[in-house]
């Protein structure tokens, strides 16, 4: 049986999460990537007041396409999230407890999410249409201007991840690789 | 004898392509995929393939893009000498098929006017187009999306004729491994060589329109290949990057005359959604 988790995360579900277990989420998610990230730092910069708590939150490193007619959404699968590293620290201290993307994270931010006990989850890069699947509901919540880099509340089902880095800082890519090197 | 191509034909064909690229991997990318699931030797790698597969049936299936990055619109131009082309720009009729393709098949529009202002335009466009005048009077056209997370772990690097295919090969390893599970694994891996940086980068791009898995003409070239494919997989990297023995699908290489200081290599990394179509007019 797989683990499922929902938002807001507690402490006590962040820390039994462990890297390169696998678990579906339910429930609700909010998107962000690059231009998203930047206006949020910025805004928090001039201590104003950011357009959604992200206390306890999950965000999804995702710039979905158009949604089809009588579809919520278009193909959503994660982009890299080593781009979003400068931002992540700030992130973490204003409450964000997840992050949904692909790839590695700098030795930074794996000290940062152990730090404040959050976790860095894996989604399967390229499996747009797959992902899309999972998504039951859409809508802009932030920066409509900024069209697919906009912020979206996702709710989400059966939504698959896989633990990259846990809230003791072990990082999946560092492990995974080691028992394939020749 | 001149042969006359209304523009309007490339912008329909471009509009096609564009969806067409975007819903259906090609067969031979597929085919490759599939072998690496008999192959790989992961149980998270083996599953991570599984998934990739599932999820180009699912787009061509429900007519969606294989991946919401639906890339910079990448144009291959081969033009006939004897064309000669009516009714308007050639440019800007391939920019207003790729705006009606990515508006009507529900693309991402991933473009922005200026690479620090960066104000997204809205229709995905301007294309990068290449264009090669060749013999007679056909026009034949290549339209690869391309994702902004392989391109961004691509490189070139100026190595020595002494450095030879041992130098190139360890360049190309580096990058790799280097790029580890950012640009979504597995890849295939375009590599030119020459001896102007331009033209290196330009067929390191090109390499990755051949189909996957056929090797270069040229038997030492292709040796070449196969053992720079061997040594990416012994990386261990694997399907994302979680571990495996699939972490490319194919190593393809495009060599060019060079000066005789020179040996200048380039490395266009592509994700799994090695997507193109193609046409002739």
């Amino acid at each position: 049986m797989e683990k499922r988790i929902t938002t807001p995360l507690t402490e006590e579900t962040l820390r039994s999460l462990k890297a390169g277990e696998n678990l579906v989420i339910d429930g609700v998610i909010y998107t962000g990537r690059d231009a998203a990230h930047k206006r949020l730092v910025e805004t928090m910069d001039k201590g104003e007041p950011l357009p959604v708590d992200f206390t306890g939150q999950i965000i999804y490193y995702v710039g979905p396409c158009p949604a089809k007619p009588g579809h919520p959404i278009g193909s959503a699968g994660p982009t890299t999230s080593g781009r979003m590293d400068s931002y992540t620290p700030a992130m973490l201290n204003v409450g964000l407890k997840g992050m949904i993307g692909k790839g590695n994270r700098s030795a930074q931010v794996v000290e940062a999410i152990k730090e404040y006990g959050a976790v860095y989850l894996l989604a399967i890069g390229g499996a747009g249409a797959l992902l899309a699947k999972c998504v039951k509901k859409a809508e802009v919540v932030a920066y409509e201007e900024l069209g697919p880099e906009a912020i979206f509340r996702l709710e989400v089902e059966n939504f698959p991840v896989v633990v990259g880095v846990d809230t003791e800082g072990n990082d999946i890519y560092v492990e995974g690789r080691k028992a394939y090197a020749r | 004898m001149v042969r006359e191509i209304h523009v309007d034909r490339v912008k329909d064909v471009v509009r096609e392509l564009s969806i067409k690229a975007n819903y259906f991997l090609p067969q031979d990318v597929l085919k490759a995929l599939n072998k690496a699931i008999e192959t790989e030797e992961s149980p998270v790698g083996k599953e991570v393939l599984g998934l990739i597969v599932q999820n180009a049936a699912i787009a061509a299936e429900d007519e969606m893009p294989i991946c919401q990055d639906t890339g910079a619109a990448v144009i291959f131009l081969e033009v006939g000498q004897d064309i000669h082309f009516v009714g308007g720009s050639l440019v800007e009729a391939i920019n207003q098929g790729v705006s009606e393709g990515y508006q009507d098949g529900y693309l991402r529009k991933s473009m922005t006017d200026d690479p620090f202002l960066r104000k997204n335009t809205g229709n995905n466009t301007p294309a990068i187009i290449h264009t090669d005048i060749v013999e007679g009077d056909q026009v034949y056209l290549v339209l690869a999306p391309k994702g902004g997370g392989s391109e961004n772990m691509s490189a070139a690097r100026g190595l020595t004729p002494a450095d030879g295919m041992e130098g190139v090969k360890k360049f190309v390893v580096e990058t790799v491994d280097r790029a580890g599970s950012n640009p979504c694994p597995p890849i295939v891996v375009g590599v030119g060589v020459g001896s102007t940086i331009e033209k290196a980068v330009l067929l390191s791009k090109k390499a990755l329109i051949r189909p996957v898995g056929h090797p270069h003409p040229r038997e030492h070239i292709a040796e070449l290949e196969q053992s720079t494919l061997e040594a990416i997989n012994n990386l261990g990297i694997g399907p994302q990057g979680l571990g495996g023995r699939t972490t490319a699908l194919a190593v393809h290489i495009e060599p060019h005359s060079s000066h005789i200081a020179s040996l200048i290599a380039a490395v266009n990394i592509q994700c799994h959604a090695a997507r193109h179509a193609e046409a002739t007019l």
